[in-house]
């Protein structure tokens, strides 16, 4: 186990929130068609809001702090928010469509020692991501930047979200990253919208294109291992969690919603009503997913995969059942091995279906 | 550089939090990740840039946890030498003004 990893399982068993994603806007200068967002301000904490709940996080034992959105340069308090985030001596993660980074950005971000940036690229071909992020010249001032980046010695991951009109172009993108010396990680995941619309689940490569990437060996590490069929689950792997949202991760909403993870829209508290620390501890919903085991779901549990399986306990609370199986990752477990899983086995179908209802975060009601 | 004037302070381009007595540090400039046990701790919290060395030692590292002096001294001596290579800490014969993000 790499030290990385020690502390994560120490933190795990300590219940110590040791990553937060926040993201401080919603707002957006691209209109990408997949985005779940609504782009609207609803009432955003203000730059006083959030360097107070950066005191509280810090208080609290988070080390890596990942800021967000929307876009995160939209706001114009945005390096006033990481200088003080980085006063308070966070490991400070940037996720932006980077169109906003020019050299002088570079510069302030390394100055402020900056862990890495996650940027978003769609394709390798300017009017693909173009017409994904629907901003013209998004892909030269994105790429721009990239290089405003790298020239700084600062770590960037290009992050490449697939979906219908790019699944093509994943080794294009993946060259792309190698020539700008940057990191590459692909993501086949489209959620509903915020507003429950469901949509942009069209743009969902089909399942049975996922094969053809999981089986790929120059985008995953260890792909014989990682398609191997499922090993019957131990005693260990029954008493084990789902991942680490609720235990040692949390996310905050630009209004100060506080939830177990970016993709687990269940409501536990506000940071505008009560502190921090008293949400990630007291908080009843808090609780109950700290509290479930995979011997406790209800189909996972007695599902072959239920040692391997990436279930998502966000996902699988948006159909409806926290403790019920993520179809999304039954798709997954499935394309990647070939083995069934119990959810399909239930309800008799040779292969998962890929279109399940979801809900998406809904903010929580803030009392005067 | 002898003890008494060896001055240390924390690079401020790294990242540290303390989980359960013990400090995580990271190095944002490659990523290297410590964890230190209470001895280095106390040391890495002290590292103001304007107290000596020794000085840490004594009234930190001693008094706290009750170990022979000299032997402190070569430890800390070895634990800033190797925090220092990787850029944790700054090393100096003369007092050090923090940077400021």
């Amino acid at each position: 186990m790499s030290l990385m990893s020690e502390v994560g399982q120490k933190a795990f068993n300590l219940g110590v929130p040791l990553a937060v994603h926040m993201d401080v806007t919603y707002r957006c200068n691209e209109r990408c068609v997949h985005c779940y967002l609504d782009h609207d301000d609803h009432g955003e904490m203000t730059t006083r809001e959030i360097k107070g709940v950066l005191d509280q996080l810090a208080e609290a034992g988070v080390f890596f702090l990942t800021f967000s959105g929307g876009e995160v340069f939209m706001r114009r308090d945005f390096f006033e928010l990481v200088e003080h985030a980085r006063r308070l001596m966070f490991n400070v993660k940037i996720k932006t469509n980077a169109v906003m980074i020019h050299e002088e950005e570079a510069q302030r971000i390394r100055k402020l020692g900056i862990d890495s940036i996650q940027i978003s690229v769609y394709s390798h071909r300017p009017e693909v991501h173009d017409a994904i992020t629907k901003l013209p010249h998004s892909f030269e001032r994105t790429v721009r930047a990239i290089r405003f980046l790298r020239a700084q010695g600062l770590r960037v991951t290009i992050a490449n979200v697939l979906m219908t009109s790019n699944s093509a172009d994943h080794a294009g993108v993946q060259q792309l990253a190698a020539d700008l010396d940057a990191q590459y990680t692909l993501d086949p995941t489209i959620t509903p919208m915020m507003d429950g619309n469901t949509s942009v689940l069209s743009l969902r490569i089909p399942g049975e294109e996922l094969p053809g990437i999981f089986h790929n060996p120059a985008l995953v590490t260890n792909q014989e291992e990682f398609c191997a069929p499922p090993k019957p689950p131990s005693d260990e792997d029954l008493e084990g969690y789902s991942c680490s949202a609720g235990h040692s991760f949390c996310y905050i909403s630009p209004y100060g919603d506080v939830f177990p993870c970016v993709q687990f829209p269940l409501p536990t508290g506000n940071v505008r009503q009560h502190k921090f620390l008293d949400i990630w501890n007291f908080s009843p919903q808090m609780k109950e997913v700290r509290s479930i085991q995979a011997k406790d779901l209800n189909v996972c549990s007695s599902c072959s995969h239920v040692g391997s399986c990436s279930r998502c306990p966000g996902l699988a609370y948006m159909e409806g059942n926290m403790r019920g199986p993520s179809t999304a990752d039954c798709e997954k477990s499935f394309y990647r091995t070939g083995v069934p899983t119990a959810n399909m086995l239930r309800q008799g179908l040779s292969k998962p279906r890929t279109t399940v209802p979801l809900i998406q975060i809904q903010p929580v009601a803030v009392s005067a | 550089m002898h003890e008494d004037s060896i001055y240390i302070a924390r690079n401020s381009a790294i990242a540290a939090r303390a989980l359960a007595g013990e400090m995580m540090v990271m190095n944002s400039a490659d990523s290297t990740f410590f964890t230190l046990n209470e001895v280095a701790t106390a040391i890495f919290q002290a590292a103001d840039g304007k107290t000596p060395l020794s000085e840490i030692v004594r009234d930190h590292i001693c008094e706290e946890f009750d170990v022979d002096p000299q032997q402190a001294q070569a430890d800390a001596r070895q634990f800033v030498n190797e925090l220092s290579a990787h850029g944790i800490l700054l090393v100096s014969s003369q007092p050090l003004e923090l940077e400021k993000i």
